[in-house]
């Protein structure tokens, strides 16, 4: 392997300047003027190894360094090199090309590692000098040199691997180890400008342009093989327009009129996702799943309750309705849920929600809940501390920085899960077959900012959500508190289905907050459709009225808590100025629509028949003039709510965003901080005068008096 | 909807949640017939429903040659006997703009609205608080046509225009690619074109007279107003317009 030719520099030099000559022969194709060499073309066919070898030299595009690029090159420009070998034979000025890397082989055959190395760092200049020094360099060696060529070349294949491209010629494999023997013997003399040059100018042609993903060595590779493909009559002259066609190609794939396109990749992965939903679980086969599942489950019998929503107009259709049944089998299986029920669909920008609401069992979701809790507390508590030793510190200094009166209101305690507007637990997915993702429990702060912002969703729950006044939380954030203002307004069940539960003690204590729980009345017997139509009275609310508080039990923002008592004695004495707040209360539980406040003289509440031509099986259909979107429907024992639209409020008025505060006054203005201009001169002379004036009087009162009292002393 | 694929349609548009009953469904298919037969439309489209308080209204558009020209707009309240409205004209918008609030669901309901006039009594001026009255169908005329101008849409390629003028529609027009669905670029507003003739030189050249003869949905104001927030199972994309939610375009 090893053989290191006598002479490193000659040689490096037309290697590389062959080399040189295929990286640039496209572009200097036709500005070559070489003179012919009889015996490089009787040599040119003498070598298919040679040749494919230096072909895969310039193939290799991502990287100038490294030995295996010299020796590979693509198919393509291996078509290239040989079309161009009858056509260089007349005389062209290309000649040089079969010139170059015929050279170049028997060249690469003399040479070793290191010699290759810094041939890849020449320069481009004296390209011509090389080629002929090349040409003269060492033909006799031809045979030798080819089978050194043959083994030289499989070490140096993975050389010092600079880029990603790796090759994928087998025969081109071997172990490093070799390649450590071999870098060891050889000596790397420093890389020469010349060879430095060309690889610098062959980084530059590989560059992509910043439009495209074309690079300019690719672009002028397409146009020669382009030209040499068609072989156009006069091709300097078309040039151009040649460039701009290969060009254009480049970006406009052609389109076959006659067969179809490759079909739409997007619709083939929905398909995929949702194929995933029509599987049968894995668990259990046969005979003992069919038991299973013809037991009571969770999930609710969706189709029946969109055939009736289809009475009323109003739902999805109705192979997308059993897709939502089947993704809410799916989320049953995969979480522990005692019950669930399609709330809705809440519609986006980009994407939409679909929305389950769930109840977990008994003890289920209180693991998660407490480490949410921990990591707040956590938190807390390390706030906590960092302000009471900023106060130590600000004592201690001697400027000390005023501290600012604002007092960030209270933040008033979320529900517990389970109760008020955490009663249950939203999941949402933005089609059936994605993943549920499951949405946090909703803060009152939350819920107030909601009623004051009108934003659309757009289908990301992590996107923020900007606004003014600015809403703590992301989309996640604004979709429950949506969904809970929309719950709290809009769920209703016909009356008598739901009763309140016979605890009577309640009452007393609650203080008259009334009661937050109901349960199913057994002996219900269902209402007529056309008394359902008549009379708002016989529906009701069955989940709890949201107090601008946020919560639906009144909570004293005021009362302090344990954990402030530890810290703010300070803030008690600030506080003795207490407001009294009062206690904020809604409509009870089970509160007939006929009590729901009226917008701008409309009903809140619009009652149907589902169908006028056949009342006698018609469904009694009421929908909300308040949320549009939200309908519910009542047939004999049955009932059921949905939501399907945007999330937003009905308002006659167009939406106007709160405008931002007004400027706060940085300072109190008083005599010490506005700018009081100087008196003039005239000013403080008739002061001056004023003032001479006033003791002048003064003295001669003191000169009167002491001549009365002398007066009276003589008297 | 064309009254021929309505069906198809209708559930194509379902995914916003609203639809028609079975009942409305088969009514319409009849009645739409015969209205084509009565007045002699080259197509009817159910354009859609507005909802009122006591009862909704149907609305129906017919279209004769020429696609671009005003269409009739009859209304039903049960799907089965159709009134033909009549055109829409600036007082009507101006008249209507006061008036808030949904619907009632009655054509002949009106709206008071009071207004202080000035009133020229001989010498004095003063003025007056007028009560105006507006009939609900003249508000449903100017709000149907409001719609229409701000976000009825169509595909670039489906209509072509003649030298001679007038519009037809193109038989050779297959639907978007899907890419070329996902673009404004390839929408159009469905109404005579106001912003084309802002255009430069330059923008103009790459344009197709026989193709681009109407505002395209690119340059609306606010960007994002219409979006497509769904992607069917069959491949069709639904577009909503945001400026007019409930509007839904497949």
């Amino acid at each position: 392997m090893g053989d290191p030719p006598p002479d490193p520099e000659p040689p490096s030099q037309p290697t590389s300047s062959s080399r040189n000559s295929q990286v640039s022969e496209r572009r200097r194709s036709r500005e070559r003027t070489r003179p012919l060499v009889p015996e490089e073309l009787q040599q040119i066919p003498l070598d298919p190894q040679i040749l494919r070898g230096s072909q895969e030299v310039l193939s290799n595009q991502s990287n100038l360094r490294g030995w295996p690029q010299r020796a590979s090159l693509t198919p393509n420009e291996n078509l290239v090199f040989q079309a161009e070998d009858p056509y260089v034979n007349p005389g062209f000025s290309a000649e040089v090309q079969p010139q170059a890397y015929l050279s170049e082989g028997r060249l690469q055959a003399s040479h070793n590692a290191s010699l290759m190395l810094p041939q890849l760092q020449q320069g481009e200049g004296n390209l011509f000098q090389q080629l002929e020094s090349a040409y003269q360099g060492s033909p006799a060696d031809l045979p030798g040199q080819f089978t050194m060529y043959q083994r030289e070349d499989l070490p140096f294949s993975q050389g010092t691997q600079h880029g990603p491209y790796m090759r994928d010629d087998p025969t081109l494999q071997f172990s490093p180890s070799e390649l450590g023997f071999m870098s060891f013997n050889m000596e790397l003399p420093e890389p020469e400008p010349r060879e430095l040059a060309v690889q610098n100018a062959k980084a530059y042609l590989l560059q992509t342009s910043v439009n495209s993903d074309l690079s300019l060595y690719e672009h002028l590779a397409n146009l020669l093989t382009k030209i040499l493909n068609q072989r156009p009559e006069d091709p300097l002259f078309l040039l151009e327009s040649l460039n701009r066609t290969t060009q254009w190609e480049w970006f406009h794939p052609k389109l076959d009129t006659l067969r179809d396109d490759p079909e739409m990749q997007p619709t083939y992965e929905m398909a995929e996702r949702q194929k995933a939903l029509f599987g049968r679980s894995s668990s259990g086969e046969g005979e003992q799943e069919m038991e299973e599942e013809t037991a009571e489950t969770a999930v609710p019998n969706i189709m029946e309750k969109a055939f009736y929503f289809e009475q009323a107009g109003v739902g999805l259709s109705s192979d997308e309705s059993f897709r939502v049944f089947m993704a809410l089998k799916q989320l049953v299986e995969q979480q522990p849920i005692h019950t669930c029920r399609f709330w809705g669909k809440i519609l986006g920008l980009s994407r939409s929600y679909l929305v389950a609401e769930v109840e977990f069992r008994e003890g289920e979701e209180e693991a998660e809940e407490e480490e949410v809790e921990e990591m707040t507390e956590g938190g807390e508590g390390m706030e906590a501390h960092g302000e009471e030793e900023g106060d130590e510190d600000e004592d201690k200094a001697t400027d000390v920085i005023p501290k600012p009166t604002w007092k960030p209101p209270p933040v008033i305690p979320k529900e517990d899960s389970r109760t008020g507007t955490n009663r249950y637990l939203y999941f949402v997915c933005n089609e059936p077959g994605r993943p549920w993702m499951r949405l946090p429990h909703v803060t009152p702060i939350q819920i107030v900012q909601a009623r004051k912002i009108r934003k659309f969703f757009t289908g990301y729950l992590d996107a923020p959500v900007i606004s003014y006044p600015p809403f703590p939380g992301n989309e996640a954030n604004y979709l429950r508190a949506q969904i809970a203002r929309i719950s709290a307004a809009t769920h209703i069940s016909p009356l008598g289905f739901y009763q309140f539960g016979e605890e009577e003690g309640d009452e007393e204590e609650e203080g008259g907050a009334g009661r937050d729980s109901y349960e199913e009345n057994p002996d219900f017997e269902g209402i007529p459709v056309l008394e359902l139509v008549d009379s708002m009275a016989n529906w009701v609310h069955h989940t709890q009225h949201i107090l601008p508080q946020g919560r639906c039990t009144w909570v004293n923002p005021l009362q302090k808590t344990e954990e402030e008592e530890e810290l703010g004695e300070e803030e008690e004495k600030a506080d003795e100025g207490v407001e009294e707040v009062e206690q904020e209360v809604g409509p009870p539980l089970l509160t007939p629509l006929s009590e729901d406040a009226e917008i701008m003289h409309m009903a809140p509440w619009t009652a149907r028949l589902s169908c006028t031509l056949s009342p006698q099986y018609s469904v009694a259909v009421v929908r909300s003039n308040l949320w549009p979107g939200a309908y519910a429907y009542a047939s004999g024992k049955k009932f059921e709510n949905i939501y399907i639209g945007w999330g937003h409020k009905y308002s006659p008025e167009n939406f106007n965003p709160s405008l931002p505060a007004p400027i706060q006054h940085e300072y109190p203005s008083g005599p010490d901080t506005i700018e009081m201009s100087d008196p003039t001169v005239e000013e403080e002379q008739a002061l001056k005068a004023a003032q001479e004036q006033a003791l002048a009087a003064a003295e001669e009162e003191e000169e009167d008096e002491e001549e009365d009292e002398d007066e009276d002393q003589d008297d | 909807m064309d009254a021929e694929s309505l069906l198809l349609a209708l559930e194509l548009a379902s995914g916003s949640g609203q639809g028609l009953s079975p009942d409305r469904r088969a009514s319409l298919l009849t009645s739409l017939m015969l209205v084509k037969r009565d007045y002699r439309f080259d197509r009817v489209l159910f354009w859609g429903r507005i909802l009122g308080l006591v009862a909704d209204y149907y609305i129906a558009q017919g279209v004769s040659e020429d696609q671009l020209a005003p269409r009739k707009t009859l209304y039903s309240l049960n799907c089965m006997e159709w009134s033909l409205l009549p055109p829409a004209t600036k007082e009507m918008e101006t008249q209507t703009s006061v008036v808030k609030g949904r619907f009632m669901g009655d054509p002949s309901h009106e709206y008071e609205h009071t207004e202080l006039q000035k009133v020229n009594e001989g010498e004095k001026v003063f003025e007056e608080e007028v009560v105006v009255q507006i009939k609900e169908e003249t508000r449903l005329v100017s709000v149907i046509d409001q719609i229409d101008k701000a976000v009825a849409v169509i595909p670039r390629g489906a209509l072509f225009k003649t030298p001679f003028g007038p519009i037809n529609v193109n038989r050779t027009f297959e639907g978007l690619s899907l890419s070329e669905a996902k673009k404004l670029s390839s929408y159009f507003h469905f109404r005579e074109p106001v912003e084309l003739k802002n255009k430069t030189l330059l923008e103009k050249a790459e344009l197709d007279p026989s193709l681009d003869f109407m505002d395209s949905l690119e340059h609306d104001i606010p960007k994002g107003c219409s979006d497509f927030p769904e992607v069917h199972p069959s491949g069709s994309i639904l577009e909503d317009n945001g400026q007019c939610s409930g509007n839904f375009s497949g």
